[in-house]
């Protein structure tokens, strides 16, 4: 790399960094420059990365996740590393073992979750790009609280490789902006296959938004405006709907059933699989030095408790009860036939319209605090999780505010049609702007 | 319904450490959480899904990798170069 360095000095005043790079080096590219914020569970060489867990208080990875390695490559100079909850499990930040975020709109509310440092960092114009991750919506849902895009792209197009994993058949590392262009130039630089990523594909990204959406079929699904979701958000979200119309597009009402169950099933096979990735945690190779004198179960036993935050722990038994002799059948292999039935709607729906549009959260963002019950919190995510069981790509972008708090717009696509929900979202920002 | 006994035991399976005074609560939760699960009852059909995409391989190349002192610098207690861990049987 060439000899360049940036110096970052910024007040953080809503705690969206666990770590300022005082001194980043940066080389020449397509990001030569850039700051660009890195979410706590994405690998980066020699700077330390936690996931927001005390369980990994310490660890300095020994190599770049393979995005992380494509952005310095490209020329950006990484600002940090950001807040989040805990290893991804939250829709708030406040699950984060280092204190919870404070959204730049209003500091009394949360930033949505779990990439809620990269979206406040942002929005709060610390760096100019961020890094997330997305497993239902925790890219989409903090770019909606906080007024930003974010972009969730198709699964197996950005590389996992170093991203520490939650629940990997969901997850995906995704950019977020202050606006479209940054969003679809950051998904340019790491998109594309990587062979350390078994379930990569070699669809590389290499796009320029398009505002031009003239007779782009979009569908409205009804349960995106249905029960659960404040009205008030619901009416600012069919406003901005009605610009895409004035646009050329042409909006058509349809239905996901199989939304009934879509909530149920995602955290049935995200707390599964979040039961079996993190018994790697076991204070030996990482983390806190575990006690070598006690016996293998009781060490392994106090450093988890010791080490993880309330939400993973319960997260970690629930994924063990579903997965458990005589519950297997009950709930896991159901959650499997229901995301496989989630799929087919989106695919049915797929083959008449373009893109889906609806809000990417049921509410702007709520107190700190306020949601202390886990369901309740577990229900904020009923408008994202649709999307991370079908591994479609989907964008937040904003589109108006309530009571002052910014409303997130959610454009669905076909799988590997990044570039076509990146054009709505351009679409529509570009029409507001002018 | 989940009992608190449901729940002693399912923290030992997953090695999470789990008080009495901390049992209440975390059966309080599960109980609201699993009931709502429930509505995966109503979805048809109990064949497994299957996909019909191939395993991917790589050739077994040696390729480099990380040296012994970056492999082991995480971990917290080492002896010549060996991680410790705690014993097993």
């Amino acid at each position: 790399m060439a000899g360049n360095t940036i110096c970052f000095a910024f007040e953080d005043r809503y705690n969206a960094f666990l770590k300022v790079c005082t001194k980043a080096d940066h080389g020449e590219g397509k990001l030569k420059g850039i700051a660009i914020a890195v979410k706590d569970n994405i690998s980066t060489k020699g700077i330390e990365t936690t996931c927001a867990s005390k369980i990994l208080k310490g660890y300095v990875p020994p190599y770049d996740a393979h995005a992380a390695s494509l952005i310095k490559h490209a020329g950006a100079a990484i600002a940090g590393k950001t807040n989040m909850d805990e290893f991804g499990m939250g829709t708030s930040t406040e699950n984060s073992a280092f204190g919870p975020t404070l959204n730049p709109v209003d500091i009394k509310r949360v930033p949505g979750g779990s990439s809620g440092g990269s979206a406040a960092a942002v929005a709060a114009g610390m760096v100019r790009m961020a890094l997330g991750t997305d497993t239902g919506g925790s890219i989409r849902c903090p770019a909606a609280f906080c007024g930003i895009v974010g972009l969730k792209p198709t699964y197996g197009r950005v590389s996992r490789y170093g991203l520490i994993a939650y629940a990997n058949s969901l997850e995906t590392i995704g950019p977020m902006a202050n606006n479209v262009t940054d969003v679809s130039l950051l998904m340019s630089v790491i998109a594309g296959h990587d062979k350390k990523d078994a379930t990569s594909y070699n669809r590389p990204y290499n796009h320029t938004p398009s505002a031009e959406i003239k007779g782009l079929r979009v569908g409205i699904p009804k349960e995106y405006f249905g029960q659960g979701v404040d009205p008030e958000v619901a009416a600012v979200v069919q406003r901005a709907i009605g610009r895409l119309e004035e646009l050329g597009a042409v909006t058509v009402p349809c239905s996901i059933p199989s939304m009934e169950y879509a909530l149920a099933a995602y955290y049935v096979i995200c707390t599964s699989e979040a039961s079996s990735n993190l018994a790697r945690f076991d204070g030996v190779r990482y983390g806190p030095a575990v006690d070598t004198k006690k016996s293998w179960h009781a060490a392994y036993q106090d450093i988890r408790k010791q080490g993880f935050g309330t939400e993973v722990r319960r997260r970690i038994m629930l994924g063990t009860f579903a997965l458990s002799s005589g519950y297997y059948g009950k709930y896991y292999a159901k959650a499997q036939i229901a995301r496989e039935n989630v799929r087919k709607d989106f695919a049915r729906l797929f083959a008449d319209v373009d893109v889906l549009c609806g809000p990417t959260m049921p509410t702007i963002a709520f107190k700190l605090g306020e949601k202390s019950d886990p369901l309740s919190m577990y229900l904020s995510d009923i408008l994202t999780v649709p999307v991370n069981l079908a591994g479609i790509p989907a964008i937040s972008v904003p589109c108006g505010k309530v009571q002052g708090m910014p409303v997130g717009l959610q454009v669905m696509g076909r799988p590997f049609e990044d570039e076509r929900v990146v054009d709505v979202a351009y679409a529509y920002e570009q029409a507001v702007k002018s | 319904m989940v009992t608190e006994k449901d729940v002693e035991h399912i923290g030992e399976l997953a090695d999470i450490g789990i008080d009495t005074t901390e049992l209440a609560a975390f059966t309080g939760q599960f109980n609201a959480i699993v009931e709502y699960f429930d509505v995966l009852d109503q979805v048809k059909g109990d064949k497994t899904v299957t996909r019909d995409l191939l395993n991917v391989f790589r050739d077994d190349v040696v390729e480099p990798s990380l040296s012994l002192e970056e492999a082991t610098r995480n971990a917290g207690a080492k002896e010549d170069g060996y991680i410790k861990a705690p014993r097993v049987m």
